[in-house]
């Protein structure tokens, strides 16, 4: 059973929000394609190489990169690694338990881990200490510290957020100066849900609990698309699917301008 | 996507794939069902190189007891590889892929089946990827979907699909291994086919708006072949059991 489901939500809730959204509003005030306040806190952990802490609404989501020395897979001898893991650590919800990583919590890293890998973000090529043999290898490790929905949007942020502000700590390793990580493209993910007929960006956790449906697209600053991910059981029409891809490549641009390159 | 760069021409100037298919072509699709004895359902399905087994259990009793729902059966699908199934051999066991597809699979499954005729059980479907070569998902899912209904359990409808990808600024339909390995972009996507909605949607790599739109639509008419190559397998089993000629 889906950790991200258990939760329980009012009858009396569930269809509220189903008429509000028929009106064409939402639970607090928001219209069908707009987030709720974004709040981004760049370099928290300082012992980390690159860090974020990224707050959707009361969703809080703590991303902590480090960056170690190691072998290249032996298919990509000439390319650094990067490794996306999560952790739903359970005081982010009641629902969530401890132990090892989930199918939420590995689906969760998966779709991160595709928008960034296929959007090309990090120049994995110049992450060659010595061809064949080492390489740098670049961990992005997500926690999870408050979950009030949309998990997928404040984490894929959070990852980009911290690998812009990642030093490659090439002293430590007697490597010569560190440098910052080279970084290509700024990927974002927008994740829509679909709650009777009706199609919402950003769920909160009300919202999520209630969805049949889930989309979560990543686009990078050309307007191309380089992970989709549809989640839970129900489904999607092809004008959708359509609509949602669109949406996104607009609300990922918003946030891009106005969150990403806002941080600094 | 690997990303892998390749010297390999994926399409030639008259438009031919490696494998000589056109860009809107399927490999060849066979599918039997009822292949297992000891399983309420089952079915196995080549689909250009791979081969894959899918059984069903249930509705039968859950354990863990604590995951049971009280208004509705869980649908759990494995996805599991066998370690020969690839060039070099896979480590037995769930990896964090195999978890995803799971979910995924389990999922599309889940939207058709009546899961609240059998509160408190599961039904279990667990995929055997025997020999792959891309596309193992939505072959793994077209598999189960005919061994749900061979187990019998009643269902809306069947569920089918197919991948599409991008290979040389080309989308194709139906990656093999080395359209996926080298190619640009994967786009596994599986329907109801009868009311068309998307159950299964995944993409990877490097596709823009018109991309996907087309690559959506050629997934959608190629699912309805799949649709039935199924019902024919399914019925095929019928009448070999009534001692009739099937067309094969």
């Amino acid at each position: 059973m889906s950790k991200f489901t258990e939760n329980v939500v009012s009858e009396i809730t569930k269809d509220y929000i189903k008429k509000l959204l028929e009106k064409g509003t939402r639970l607090d005030g928001r219209t069908a394609d707009e987030y709720r306040k974004i709040e981004v806190q760049r370099n928290f952990i300082p012992r980390a190489d690159g860090s974020a802490l990224v707050k959707i609404g009361k969703t809080q989501v703590l991303v902590g990169v480090k960056v170690e020395k190691g072998p290249p897979f032996p298919d990509t001898p000439n390319l650094g690694i990067l490794a996306t893991n999560a952790e739903l650590v359970p005081l982010a919800s009641p629902t969530f338990e401890p132990g090892p990583p989930g199918e939420e919590a590995i689906e969760l890293a998966r779709v991160v881990d595709r928008g960034i890998r296929e959007g090309k973000v990090i120049d994995l090529e110049k992450l060659v200490i010595k061809e064949n043999e080492l390489v740098w290898v670049v961990f992005a490790d997500i926690h999870v510290l408050d979950y009030d929905g949309n998990l997928f949007d404040a984490s894929s942020l959070a990852t980009m957020i911290a690998l812009l502000n990642t030093k490659v700590p090439a002293k430590r390793n007697d490597l010569g100066e560190d440098f910052n990580l080279p970084i290509n493209h700024i990927a974002v993910a927008n994740t829509f849900v679909k709650i009777g007929d009706n199609i919402v960006v950003d769920p909160n956790l009300d919202e999520e609990n209630i969805a049949t449906a889930r989309i979560t697209v990543s686009t990078t600053e050309d307007g191309k698309v380089h992970a989709i991910q549809k989640g839970l059981e129900g489904s999607f029409t092809y004008e959708e699917i359509l609509n949602t891809i669109d949406s996104a490549k607009r609300i990922g641009k918003d946030i891009r301008e106005n969150i990403i390159s806002g941080v600094d | 996507m690997s990303g892998m760069k390749s010297d390999v021409k994926l399409i030639d100037e008259s438009g031919k794939r490696i494998d000589g298919r056109l860009f809107n072509e399927m490999r060849p699709i066979k599918i039997e069902a009822g292949i297992l004895e000891r399983a309420d359902g089952s079915a196995y399905i080549e689909w250009g190189n791979n081969k894959i087994i899918a059984a069903v259990f249930g509705p039968r009793e859950i354990y863990p007891k604590h995951i049971q729902d009280p208004s509705k059966a869980v649908l759990r699908a494995r996805y599991n590889m066998a370690a020969f199934s690839v060039d070099e051999r896979k480590k037995p066991g769930p990896d964090r892929r195999s978890v995803e597809l799971s979910l995924v699979i389990s999922n599309a499954l889940s939207s058709v089946v009546f899961l609240e005729q059998y509160p408190r059980t599961a039904i279990d479907v667990f995929i055997e990827v025997l020999q792959a070569d891309a596309g193992t998902r939505i072959a793994g899912l077209t598999a189960a979907s005919v061994a749900l209904a061979d187990a019998g359990i009643p269902m809306k409808d069947l569920i089918a699909g197919c991948a599409v990808g991008k290979v040389e600024n080309t989308i194709v339909l139906d990656l093999n291994k080395d359209e996926d390995n080298y190619g640009q972009a994967d786009m596994p996507v599986a329907i109801i086919p009868r009311t068309k909605e998307i159950v299964l949607f995944q993409m990877d790599g490097d596709m823009d708006y018109q991309e996907i739109k087309n690559g959506l639509n050629m997934a959608l008419d190629a699912s309805m072949k799949v649709y039935e190559i199924e019902k024919e397998a399914l019925k095929n089993k019928y009448i070999k059991l009534a001692g009739g000629d099937s067309d094969e």
